[in-house]
């Protein structure tokens, strides 16, 4: 147990340590304690509260299933729309017209520059004006289009930087036995690009999971929209429905995140490939790469 | 053309997105340095909070969080941050919120600055008696931050754009204004564009700036 950044402690360091370690658990008690008392004080903590979830298989089929469901279900959507669309601009971009590159550059950075909120209130009202989607479909069109404006568009950049990473001999050595250059893309550099694109697209998607939340403001019933009628109907347990919900958020996009780092790894690892492997770190939009 | 912008506060909403943006970079940049010190530190038990932190909050969506603020903390436990006037509270509910959000990803992008320093730095401070606090205040984290200029300007023009999330605990910024005009004006091409280009002009000078700056800043190897 030593890092560069310490020595491994000695007897004086690890007894300091232990006084750290107390004074933090000191501090987190304090800070539980309150917590803990101000949660009973207004009743929060009462089992009734909490009851719903283990033994009233209700509280699930009515209000959290249906809710992750839709929740599952736009960002499902919106990846599957969003990738190839990604895809398009990400190569667009690397196209050696101006005419293609210029429009595409402006389209990617336009729409990474804007808050998909701001892209799904705008898609929310056109589909009511421009459109006769029923007003029970429309919020899921509104969150899917604002997602995929954004998404593919930072996926443009993964797919780019992707192809970018690879050594250059690879579109060398491929024009040199006379292949064209939509060949090339097509046959030599997308399909070990995706590979190497692969841990970033994973964490893109846990992303547009998160992303697909913004859609309770626009009256999408996900899974944060499943609180207020789920709080109602088991009086006022406000705070046991967001802390199942918010589990329900960690365990699906933990797991995403893990299998990003692990599929990472062993990109990494592995013989075969180029050694270009874009790296899966979260983002809090994903619009680094 | 313009005229649907009479009677609108259009850069005072914009103003108030400055504001949560410029209150929370702050906040989260503290917040963020402090977290990427105890998962890098000696202590095993601040090592397992910040990790936990860290791999809990970034795995939940800001909207959650947020609405948690208000929902949870303020109409349920009564939690008002020192402010009678509900506006106010929602305010400093919204920051509270992102800065709790964002120092996950300012953690993370330390971190990742913090490996990218010489091992012979740490090593060298090390020799030299240095301790754990000076290794990490005197010599690692001054280099670090210099390498990680590019990755927090993403964080923070990603932290420009989750301002907009405060709209939905009822902060007056440019996402609720915007709403509020779409409903009761015709124009929805005209007002989308100008709040489009609003973000634009945050959000793309500070990639350029902060962009040129970390070229400056970055330790050359």
């Amino acid at each position: 147990m030593s890092s560069v950044l310490y020595d491994t402690p000695g007897p004086r360091a690890k007894r300091r340590n232990i006084l750290y370690s107390v004074v933090f658990l000191v501090a987190a008690a304090a800070v539980a304690w309150w917590v803990l008392s101000q949660l009973s004080d207004k009743n929060q903590l009462d089992w009734e509260k909490w009851k719903p979830f283990f033994t009233d298989s209700r509280s699930w089929t009515t209000y959290l299933w249906p809710g992750l469901e839709n929740t599952l279900k736009a960002a499902a959507i919106s990846m599957v729309i969003a990738l190839p669309l990604g895809a398009f601009f990400g190569i667009a971009r690397l196209s050696d017209h101006l005419s293609v590159r210029i429009p595409s550059t402006a389209v990617v950075e336009f729409f990474r520059a804007i808050p998909v909120l701001i892209l799904m209130i705008f898609a929310n009202a056109a589909y009511s004006q421009f459109s006769n989607l029923s007003s029970d479909e429309r919020p899921l069109y509104a969150v899917v289009t604002g997602l995929v404006l954004y998404n593919s568009s930072v996926l443009a950049e993964v797919v780019r930087s992707g192809i970018q990473a690879l050594p250059k001999g690879q579109s060398e050595a491929a024009y040199a036995i006379g292949l064209r250059k939509g060949q090339t893309m097509r046959s030599i550099l997308l399909p070990q690009s995706v590979t190497a694109m692969l841990p970033a697209i994973v964490s893109q998607l846990v992303v547009i999971l998160k992303d697909t939340a913004l859609g309770s403001i626009i009256t999408y019933p996900e899974l944060l929209a499943a609180i207020r009628p789920m709080s109602a109907a088991y009086g006022a347990n406000t705070i046991a429905c967001f802390t199942i919900v918010a589990v329900i958020y960690v365990i699906v996009n933990f797991t995403l995140t893990t299998f990003a780092s692990w599929l990472e790894k062993r990109l990494r690892r592995g013989k075969k490939s180029t050694g270009a492997v874009l790296s899966a770190a979260p983002t809090p939009d994903g619009a680094a790469v | 053309m313009f005229d649907f912008l009479e009677g609108y506060d259009l850069l005072g909403a914009f103003w108030v997105t400055v504001q949560l943006t410029a209150l929370s970079a702050v906040g989260s940049l503290i917040w963020g340095t402090l977290l990427a010190g105890m998962r890098v530190g000696p202590v095993p038990l601040l090592r397992g909070f910040g990790t936990a932190y860290v791999n809990v909050v970034r795995n939940i969506p800001l909207v959650v969080i947020i609405v948690f603020t208000s929902l949870g903390l303020y109409q349920t436990l009564g939690v008002s941050l020192g402010s009678d006037i509900v506006n106010t509270t929602n305010f400093r509910l919204a920051v509270l919120g992102l800065v709790a959000y964002t120092s996950a990803f300012v953690c993370e992008a330390l971190r990742s600055g913090i490996n990218t320093v010489p091992v012979g730095q740490a090593e060298a401070a090390r020799a030299l008696g240095l301790s754990f606090g000076q290794v990490l205040t005197l010599v690692v984290l001054p280099q670090a931050f210099r390498s990680v200029v590019g990755p927090l300007t993403s964080v923070l023009i990603a932290l420009t754009k989750n301002t907009t999330v405060a709209s939905a605990i009822g902060v007056a910024e440019a996402a609720a204004l915007m709403k509020d005009m779409i409903e009761n004006e015709a124009q929805l091409i005209l007002i989308s564009a100008v709040f489009a280009f609003g973000f634009v002009c945050l959000t793309l000078p500070t990639g350029l700036i902060l962009g040129w700056v970390g070229k400056k800043a970055a330790v050359k190897r």
